[in-house]
């Protein structure tokens, strides 16, 4: 089992990655520090655990998904 | 109930009353509110002359549907539609559409303000423009 990483719009070609999977962490933070190699994280950045938004401190188990973007725009 | 995500144009109006027609509302509703957001061909003082939709495709259509559930526990709906552009779009087509139908207009006026705004600020879509100077990710939406 594998955590997977996406990351979408300004994120996306910032980290210059859509998505890739990582081993093992712990929270949402520890897998942004190991799918970005410890990119500085923007001050509004969310995050989305299994399609569900949550915090950085959440918890992650293998098989998440775990997903990063800035603000939303739509409508 | 209804979510629509397009990769093509849609022309609002028929879309709602296509909904009516398939949803078999009847006539049980006296009142239809409706949003329609359209692409400007300026923003921030600068002119747009085209502009991306990305979405996150599977919590998109999670969240939608979790705003028409949520919707319909907090108004009284008989019915109701969302439906979203995504992809490449051009000044003046449509990009979202909102229609909530009810017996009395308040229900449907006030869901149908509600969805739009919480759509605006949490369902997981991206903007990018095209502008004179290049393309530029939209950072924040406008106040209302």
């Amino acid at each position: 089992m594998s955590i997977q990483v996406k990351f979408f719009a300004s994120l996306r070609e910032q980290i210059g990655q859509s998505d890739r999977s990582i081993e093992h962490a712990s929270t949402a933070d520890e897998v942004w520090k190991i799918a970005t190699n410890n990119a500085e994280q923007p001050d509004n950045l969310l995050v989305a655990i299994n399609l569900e938004y949550a915090k950085l401190a959440s918890p992650v188990n293998d098989g998440d998904e775990v997903a990063f973007f800035p603000p939303v725009t739509g409508g | 109930m209804a979510i629509h995500i397009s990769a093509h144009t849609f022309e609002p109006w028929q879309l709602i009353s296509q909904h009516e027609t398939q949803s078999n509302l009847g006539r049980q509703f006296g009142a239809t509110a409706t949003f329609i957001g359209s692409m400007r061909d300026f923003n921030d003082d600068a002119a747009v002359t085209e502009m991306v939709l990305e979405h996150y495709p599977e919590m998109t259509e999670r969240y939608l549907k979790k705003l028409e559930a949520e919707a319909t526990q907090k108004w009284p709906l008989i019915d109701c539609l969302i439906a979203h552009r995504v992809g490449h779009i051009k000044p003046a087509d449509a990009i979202v559409v909102i229609a909530c139908w009810s017996a009395h207009r308040r229900a449907a006026l006030d869901a149908c303000n509600w969805l739009i705004e919480e759509l605006k600020f949490k369902a997981p879509f991206w903007k990018k423009e095209a502008r004179p100077d290049g393309n530029v990710w939209v950072e924040h939406n406008t106040a209302g």
